[in-house]
């Protein structure tokens, strides 16, 4: 086989846009406001608190749910319940969806009738390379084995986009890194585009370029990481009223001991004041500020970038 | 080929890991001109990287001119670093190995004899050595 060579990337249509969307059920918003663009060949964490609204807005893009209100464009136009575009979009739910006495070669067999496209050799490859045997009941296998065969039947329907929901929370750290390379394999083979949900980002660090972060039913952050880290700093001083920051930069955390004030601000501006020493916002730091108590809530109509790519 | 290795932990961000492993691979002679590196997907599927890390790195050693990538085919190795050829690091290499083992003879810990060495560097500019 001759390896692919670098291709170059060009920028890239969205491959997912939300604008204003909203769900509710009855008294209960699950989702506020929601405007998210992802670009095409991504992989996207989705990281938020438990009940931040992470699997509503994966059920929403995938068609499983409709929106109380606001619009979606998700690959050619609004999610819908028709063979095409069921067949582009992968939805791996948390709950794996296997039949517990079905061995996984039966699940192959099912999914070649159910689906429009359908590649078998890929899930056999797959699973005999990481030795899961394809004659055992779906039951008996382990969890990491579960969660391969899940997201291989899932990558068999040769799917433009993936959305999993919480899939490595329950795996040991092993099956965890066996679940994301085939992850990103297929992003690298194939130029899909995955979504994937967590409540913690440390598993997904090396894996994930493009972050979604919601809290308490909004989005909070959205954008390539990079380019979010280019924009928050870290800045650290004595103990001072941060007003004078504050006019040249979103202040999203302020922490203050009795002599010393730790700031995560937002913006580029130059920092001034030689007080202040700054320094670069690691991607754990920024996510917890944003997610922290401190994160105001008149600054998330600020964080939402990636609208102009 | 030669496999990379990504640390979580490291300052270093993942992309510019995999240019520094290929960068000291050419210094140490374990790639040479003409190599292939491994695909993407080889990378991928052995650390779990993102696609995008990986081609990033790989553009950034063709910005340098270290690689090619020839399409259909994969990327391979263009020239070395400048710089002394391979056996130079592992020569010197292995006589600060003995200098090492008699500074800790003489009952010099890590750290004093990293401070002694970054002592040293500052107090011999360049062209003193040279």
């Amino acid at each position: 086989m001759t390896a692919p060579a670098v291709p170059e990337r060009h920028p890239t249509a969205a491959v997912i846009q939300t604008r204003g969307l909203v769900k509710q059920f009855r008294r209960v918003t699950a989702l506020s406001d929601c405007d998210v663009t992802v670009p095409e060949g991504r992989i996207c964490a989705l990281i938020g608190p438990n009940g931040a609204g992470k699997t509503t807005l994966l059920r929403l893009l995938s068609g499983l749910a409709r929106p109380t209100a606001g619009e979606m464009r998700v690959l050619d136009g609004p999610p819908r319940q028709d063979p095409v575009f069921l067949s582009e979009v992968g939805y791996l739910a948390q709950e794996i969806p296997l039949y517990r006495r079905f061995t996984a070669e039966e699940h192959i067999s099912i999914g070649a009738h159910l689906n429009r496209r359908w590649d078998p050799t890929s899930v056999r490859d797959r699973l005999t390379s990481l030795h899961i045997p394809l004659d055992r009941a779906a039951g008996s296998l382990s969890g990491g084995q579960r969660a391969q065969l899940a997201l291989s039947l899932t990558l068999a329907k040769k799917p433009r986009l993936v959305l999993l929901d919480e899939p490595v929370a329950a795996l040991d750290p092993l099956a965890r890194r066996h679940f994301l390379a085939t992850m990103a394999d297929a992003v690298a083979a194939d130029g899909i585009t995955v979504v994937l949900s967590s409540h913690l980002l440390a598993d997904l660090e090396r894996v994930v370029d493009y972050l979604i972060l919601l809290s308490a039913s909004q989005v909070q952050l959205c954008g390539d990481i990079d380019t979010l880290l280019a924009e928050h700093r870290v800045l650290v001083g004595p103990r001072k009223d941060p007003a004078a920051i504050a006019k040249t930069h979103t202040i999203v955390q302020a922490v203050h001991t009795a002599r010393q004030t730790t700031l995560l601000v937002r913006g580029n501006a130059p920092v001034i004041d030689p007080a202040w020493e700054s320094s670069e916002a690691g991607l754990e730091e920024m996510v917890l500020a944003y997610m922290g108590q401190d994160a105001s809530p008149e600054i998330s109509h600020l964080t939402t970038v990636g609208d102009e790519q | 080929m030669i496999n990379f290795r990504i640390d979580g932990r490291s300052a270093a961000p993942p992309y510019l890991q995999i240019v520094q492993q290929v960068r000291q691979a050419l210094r140490m002679g374990v790639l040479d001109v003409g190599d292939q590196l491994p695909t993407v997907r080889e990378v991928v599927a052995a650390t779990a990287v993102n696609p995008n890390t990986v081609l990033k790195a790989y553009r950034d050693l063709e910005r340098e001119g270290l690689v090619h990538a020839r399409a259909g085919h994969g990327t391979f190795v263009l020239s070395r670093p400048p710089g002394p050829p391979p056996g130079t690091h592992s020569r010197l290499g292995r006589s600060l190995a003995r200098w090492v083992r008699e500074a800790r003879a003489a009952g010099l810990d890590d750290e004093s004899i990293e401070s002694l060495l970054r002592l040293t560097l500052q107090a011999a500019p360049e062209e003193e050595i040279a």
